[in-house]
């Protein structure tokens, strides 16, 4: 591979990819038309791997080779609508897609050559029956997507795909220049680490780069461990090449010729585009010996994790591709100056790595022009919970919580209150209705009590109990506390035990003063940032919802209706026509009465599973907070 | 030592394989994590032969094995079943109610998460998030995903499985 042949893959597919995103564009695509089907984790769950096939079948079928493109692409971000599948030039955005509808997009669009509206993304319709474009749709209006910018446009399992979207020109470019001055590209840019705490990536470079050593790594952490985080695996999975890229990038900027890739074992279909990328590479020589002719050499390994959170930080990381139980070791000394098998080590997040490639292309005033002061660029967050357009959105640093809740996200389902966004997962902290304007970025998200995180974005609505949201955070960090240090180990498994008391109904206001101490206690004395920011859940919510805790203790009510101890289920005897029902459906035989008197739960028997609310024809059984 | 009360069932062949594959990754360096990835899609799980056998071809101590196996929640010291249900306790699907599903399911199966029923038939895995959050709450059973799953649902799901086993017998 040199210059000469990248410029003429470049060439020969630039206009068809291009043709995927202008909408209703003139173009010089050598198809008609190209389908584009999602094959991201959401959607491949909702079956589009057969939907694709039927398609594929079904082209052949009514002799569309040739005028019709059919590509599998990564995520198109609203996965709300999953399986989803667009079709240019006009830019039909088919949602829910299910098998059967198949041919008749087919032959009503790819032979008819008019979109089948009604499949269409209701949005992208307006009242006159016209079909407007994607990129107005409120979902996608307020994005910026750079760190996704192939994801759902390229084919991921197609080097020449991401060429064509400029692919390894960066690289190019990076080894025609000397070191220090992509070092300083990257400083200068302003990009901080998207995987968390946010240090600047250039300055860590520097560190790699002035460490004296015969060998030097780089490693890419691809550990997403946040319950509720798909940012990284959907990069992995829609455009692997522009981590491999990057990680080329960095190397020949630090002075390393080996990388590793730590990915997730849950992630399979990331895992196996990763290896098909890599493959493509090292084939065409983009990875392995003197990369194209400038006398580089560089390739990389996958190591695969086999699910523990610890590992995402980064020295347990580093000790878990060593092979062994991944525990976090005090620093320093950095991974910069021992790392991987004691040598300097370079480590970013996939995110950060998707950054770097259109920075050294563009330059580093581009990207600082975007975001705000002290956080540039753009950030991915993982939109869900209790919110209509469920996805993957890119948006600038700054923009604010409201516009990502109401605009892009589309609000709460079934005409709820917004009650909390959880950001930063299990290390991070709930942000109240009353900071919704908080305009988003590293500090901003410090100075209230949460996190940026790696770009969970959980919305909560009224139904969710913020004692019960903090006690699943904590159970999930005792659960994954590696155990080498007692104030984590020991504290959190307390803290977690503290929060049962107050769900139980059995804390005292007493006990909440203990937890708060605790929580500062493990703060300060735990060895890893998973330790130290473990108490960061409970915190936020006892700052912004003391009230609900104290609802707990003191009235002994789970206002969110939540808390199994602090609830109870009652049949109206008005509403009650005795007809039986409910008590056959109960499982745990606490309803007594006779046929067509008013029925009663016994408390002592009643196990609120809730079934007999579900069953009940007259709305007669209600569930009611606090204890008799 | 923590490990399944189910005989082991593994076969002379299967031993073969894990030996030759030890041989092989032995040689490089931080072989002991591929080395359980590779004996439980083997296996399906590491029982304490299993970890016995790899302790001595990579010449490590089996506290060492051990160690490592009960470290990372994807390796498994109990077999799984025929069906192996996953239950999504990811943040998304928790807020929308997955702590429920995940009740029943422990409540029919009499089984605690990572645990498999006598007859080989379920196991039970509460996961982390298997990244469909626009499904949410989200359970699986052999890779098949059930989106939007309620409390009510779960003794369908698995009579639907449990059907077909008793159709196949009988």
């Amino acid at each position: 591979m040199d210059e000469k042949t990248l410029r003429k893959i470049k060439e020969r597919l630039g206009s068809d990819i291009a043709a995927r995103q202008a909408h209703l564009a003139k173009q010089n695509a050598r198809f008609e038309r190209q389908v584009l089907v999602c094959g991201g984790s959401g959607c491949s769950s909702g079956n589009s791997k057969k939907i694709y096939d039927e398609f594929a079948r079904e082209i052949k079928e009514k002799s569309l080779i040739g005028k019709v493109n059919l590509v599998m692409t990564g995520c198109f971000g609203l996965c709300a609508l999953g399986p989803v599948v667009i079709i240019y030039p006009e830019g039909s955005f088919y949602a829910n897609v299910k098998l059967e509808h198949v041919e008749e997009i087919v032959d009503g669009h790819l032979v008819g050559g008019k979109p089948v509206k009604q499949l269409l993304y209701k949005e992208t319709v307006n009242e006159n029956g016209e079909i407007t474009p994607l990129a107005d749709t409120d979902f996608y209006r307020k994005q910026s997507r750079l760190a996704l910018r192939n994801c759902g446009v390229i084919d991921p399992e197609n080097i020449e795909e991401y060429i064509a979207r400029d692919g390894y020109f960066a690289l190019l470019k990076a080894l025609n220049m000397p070191r220090g001055k992509i070092i300083e590209e990257v400083s200068d840019s302003g990009l901080r680490g998207r995987g968390g705490a946010g240090f600047l990536t250039g300055r860590k470079w520097k560190f790699t780069y002035d460490a004296q050593s015969d060998v030097k790594y780089v490693a890419c952490n691809a550990d997403e461990g946040d319950p509720g985080a798909f940012m990284d695996r959907s990069v992995l999975e829609g455009d692997p090449h522009v981590v491999l890229e990057a990680m080329s990038i960095a190397a020949y900027a630090v002075g390393a010729n080996h990388g590793f890739i730590y990915v997730r074992a849950e992630y399979p279909v990331a895992v196996h585009r990763l290896q098909v990328a890599i493959k493509q590479s090292r084939e065409v020589g983009l990875l392995g010996k003197n990369i194209l002719n400038k006398n580089f050499d560089f390739d990389i390994e996958i190591r695969l994790g086999a699910g523990a959170f610890v590992c995402g930080e980064e020295t347990a990381l580093m000790t878990s591709i060593e092979g062994k139980r991944g525990e976090p070791r005090p620093r320093p000394p950095f991974p910069a100056v021992k790392g991987l098998r004691g040598k300097p080590t370079l480590l970013n997040n996939v995110e950060t790595y998707a950054n770097i490639p259109q920075i050294i292309l563009n330059g580093s005033k581009w990207f600082s022009s975007v975001g705000t002061e002290k956080s540039k660029g753009t950030k991915v967050f993982a939109l869900g919970g209790k919110i209509h357009n469920t996805g993957l959105v890119e948006v600038p640093m700054g923009t604010s919580l409201r516009e990502i809740v109401y605009e892009i996200g589309g609000g709460i389902p079934q005409g709820k209150a917004f009650k909390a966004a959880q950001t930063g997962g299990p290390s991070g902290g709930c942000i109240p209705a009353e900071l919704i304007d908080t305009e988003i970025d590293y500090e901003s998200l410090q100075s209230i009590g949460s996190m940026m995180g790696s770009g969970g974005l959980i919305v909560m609505d009224e139904d969710n109990c913020m004692v019960d949201i903090a006690k699943f955070f904590l159970e999930f960090t005792v659960d994954e506390s590696c155990g080498k240090c007692t104030p984590c180990r020991v504290g959190t498994k307390r803290l977690y035990e503290m929060l049962c008391k107050i769900t139980d109904g059995k804390a005292t206001l007493e006990d909440l003063d203990k937890m708060e101490e605790l929580c500062h206690y493990i703060q300060d004395n735990s060895l890893c940032g998973l330790g130290q920011s473990a108490p960061n859940p409970v915190l936020s919510t006892l700052k912004y919802y003391r009230k609900e805790y104290e609802a707990h203790i003191v009235d002994k009510v789970c206002p969110a209706g939540v808390c199994k101890s602090l609830i109870r289920y009652e049949i109206d005897p008005d509403k009650c026509i005795g007809c039986n029902l409910c008590a056959r459906n109960c499982s745990a035989n606490a309803i007594r009465g006779t046929v067509k008197k008013p029925h009663v739960i016994d408390p002592e028997a009643c196990i609120k599973c809730g079934i007999c609310e579900t069953v009940c024809r007259f709305k007669a059984i209600k569930k009611v907070g606090g204890k008799k | 030592m923590k490990g399944s009360n189910l005989p082991f069932q593994g076969t002379v062949e299967q031993e073969r394989q894990l030996r030759d594959k030890l041989a092989e990754l032995k040689p490089q360096g931080g072989a002991l994590m591929p080395a359980l990835q590779y004996a439980q899609e083997l296996y399906g799980y590491l029982p304490y032969e299993v970890q016995k056998i790899i302790a001595e071809e990579l010449n490590v101590t089996l506290s060492d094995v051990y160690g490592v196996a009960t470290f990372y929640s994807q390796f498994s010291l109990f077999p799984k079943g025929k069906y192996q249900i996953g239950i999504c306790l990811g943040t998304a699907c928790y807020v929308n109610g997955s702590g429920e599903i995940y009740d029943k399911l422990r409540n029919i199966l009499g089984i605690e998460s990572g645990e498999c029923t006598l007859d080989r038939m379920f196991s039970l895995d509460a996961t982390r998030c298997v990244g469909c959050c626009g499904m949410a709450p989200v359970m699986t059973v052999n890779g098949d995903v059930y989106g939007k799953v309620k409390a009510d649902d779960v003794e369908g799901i698995l009579s639907k499985y449990s059907a077909k086993e008793s159709k196949n017998n009988g």
